[in-house]
């Protein structure tokens, strides 16, 4: 690898990092944990010793890893709802700006739904939602050659509570990355 | 018909010669829709003979599970080792309260040909009700346990058995977020259950053809998902085919011939119907709106679904073709997975409202609207073939999901006799 690619590289790592923090800045909702940055530091020593010049690490630009914790995998809907809500529009903004970026990545979209309902109708929703993220993506200038999406309904949750905690984690629109990433 | 069952015990023997003669109303009679509804006493001594206690076990359960009827303690019995080419002794009978009493003989030849003989009396009558012979393989003597269990409950229900019955339904292991689904099948009450999918995909809504041992399910994988039609008798399993969206929901229409459908196509989800002779589908509903969970009415005219054109999930009827769509139900709350009953008096459905499911009946215009079970989550009602029962999947907050039963009136919710986890059940036919 050259010099050249390398400060490229680390140049588009800085507008990640950049594309991260506003999005963050921008969230109104609770925010699911994906999309907190990258731990930076270690936790303070408890015996005192001078401090150390700070490393900062992450995900390599392009990776999988890079696109789940810079730039979030996952959107998350109102019950009954497919509508993009205000909080998913900047992470969808984000996961199109990145898949602009890597055009050989391929993604399918999952939709998904919580316990709250019939398996036949969740299949329906979870489809209706993984729908609107790839309307969202492609009005965004990916291509929908690179999109398939499939609904689990609600027979894949991330949480097993049964609090409505737990119900807002599971109505989401997952963006599973199936080949492509570097 | 009215959601009466009315016990008559006749004079006539069923077997005996110029019976009928003249039918005479007993003293028990049972309308079960009233709260203080007693179940019959009933008296189910051990068959003489090899399996004989068993067989007579088998009879007790299936007759106490219905909850029409009360199996007696057989340490009460007074009269021991009866004697099936004899009268009992009826004294004794009444003496213990059994009003009803079926008593039997089980003889294995030298091939391992197994034949029963039983009798079901009207003790208070004095009177033998039926006197039948059935004749199989010996490993098979747990059907035949059924078969008398359906013999027993139509001569003094009046109404078909459903007994001699399997349920396919979707076996469920490991954790909330990471539930294994095998498709799966037992005898209706639990007995010999087995596995007829790996867990290497996810299974859902198997459905019972009403004429045949075949049925239909969904398999769902990450790359899409596909509908079964699986024969149980020859093990062929084919795809209905491919419709370039997800398909789901499947369900046959009540002779065989067609299955109803979804398939979901850019978000949209409409009710599709295939012609498995000619194998070709239509699309019934065109509705920009979530339209899924088709069920045929019993004559094959009609269809029931749901759709959340109306703005949330309820149901709907429309002719057989697509056209005359009709909303139905218009409680508070929202409504889905009809099914039409067997006798197409009822729709059966799923009922959300106020935080909770229910499992409820309706009749096909919407009226006579009854919920039959509260619970977290109850879901996905099933017919058994005489249209009395409903079995369907609850679960509780944050534990598995079990098989439960419920009779039409509401009035007897248990859960269903498999000791694991298990969702969306589907009820056989009778068997032949």
């Amino acid at each position: 690898m050259t010099t050249t690619t390398l400060t490229k590289r680390a140049a588009q790592f800085a507008v990640i990092a950049l594309a991260a923090a506003s999005v963050t800045a921008c969230a109104s909702r609770p925010k699911p944990d994906t999309m907190t940055p990258a731990p930076t530091a270690p936790p303070p020593a408890t015996q005192p010793a001078p401090p150390p010049a700070p490393v900062t690490q992450g995900p390599l630009p392009g990776t999988q890893q890079d696109f789940v914790i810079n730039v979030g995998d996952r959107v998350y809907f109102d019950f009954d709802s497919y509508a993009v809500r205000a909080d998913a529009a900047p992470v969808l903004e984000a996961q199109a700006a990145w898949l602009n970026r890597y055009p050989s990545v391929m993604v399918r979209l999952e939709g998904n739904a919580d316990e709250r309902g019939t398996r036949e109708y969740n299949l329906a929703l979870g489809a209706r939602r993984a729908n609107a993220v790839r309307d969202f993506l492609v009005s965004r200038g990916v291509s929908s050659s690179r999109i398939t999406t499939v609904s689990y309904g609600k027979e894949r949750p991330i949480d097993p509570g049964t609090s409505e905690a737990a119900y807002q984690r599971n109505r989401n629109t997952h963006t599973a990355i199936t080949s492509g990433a570097r | 018909m009215r959601l009466r069952i009315l016990f008559f015990a006749l004079t006539a023997a069923l077997l005996s010669a110029g019976a009928l003669a003249s039918p005479a109303r007993a003293q028990i009679e049972v309308d079960v829709n009233r709260g203080d509804i007693q179940p019959l006493p009933v008296a189910v001594p051990g068959f003489r003979g090899e399996r004989g206690a068993e067989i007579a076990q088998v009879i007790t359960s299936n007759l106490e599970r219905s909850g029409l009827f009360r199996p007696i303690d057989p340490a009460a019995f007074i009269e021991r080792d009866l004697d099936i080419r004899y009268q009992p002794r009826f004294a004794d009978w009444k003496t213990i309260n059994a009003q009803g009493l079926v008593n039997g003989e089980v003889t294995v030849d030298a091939t391992g040909r197994l034949t029963v003989n039983f009798r079901l009396w009207d003790v208070f009558a004095e009177q033998q009700l039926l006197g039948m012979q059935f004749t199989s393989t010996s490993e098979n003597w747990r059907r035949v346990a059924h078969k008398i269990s359906d013999a027993v409950y139509e001569r003094l229900t009046g109404e078909k058995g459903y007994f001699d019955t399997r349920v396919v339904f979707v076996a469920e292991s490991g954790g909330r977020i990471d539930r294994i689904k095998r498709l799966a099948i037992m005898d209706q009450d639990g007995a010999n259950p087995s596995y007829l999918t790996d867990g290497s995909y996810i299974v859902m809504t198997p459905r019972f053809s009403s004429t045949s041992q075949e049925i239909t399910y969904m398999a769902l994988r990450p790359d899409g998902s596909s509908i079964y039609l699986f024969n149980l008798e020859t093990g062929r399993r084919e795809s209905l085919g491919s419709f370039n969206g997800m398909v789901f929901a499947p369900r046959f229409s009540h002779d065989g011939g067609k299955v109803a459908f979804s398939v979901e196509r850019g978000g949209n989800t409409d009710v599709h119907v295939m012609d498995l002779r000619s194998r070709t589908s239509s699309r019934l509903t065109s509705d920009p709106s979530i339209d899924t969970s088709p069920s045929f009415s019993p004559d094959g005219t009609q269809i029931t679904f749901n759709s959340d054109r109306g703005g949330s999930p309820q149901l709907y009827v429309m002719n057989a073709d697509g056209t005359g769509a009709r909303r139905i139900s218009f409680g508070s709350g929202r409504y889905m997975t009809p099914v039409w009953s067997p006798t197409g008096e009822y729709i059966a459905f799923t009922k959300q409202a106020g935080g909770q499911f229910h499992i409820g009946v309706m009749r096909p215009d919407g009226s006579d609207e009854r919920l039959l079970t509260t619970s977290y989550l109850d879901e996905g009602p099933t017919w058994a073939p005489n249209g009395r029962v409903l079995m369907f999947s609850r679960e509780t907050p944050g534990g598995a999901a079990r098989l439960w039963t419920v009779d039409v009136t509401g009035r007897i919710v248990r859960p269903a006799p498999y000791p694991q986890s298990g969702s969306d059940p589907a009820w056989s036919p009778l068997l032949n």
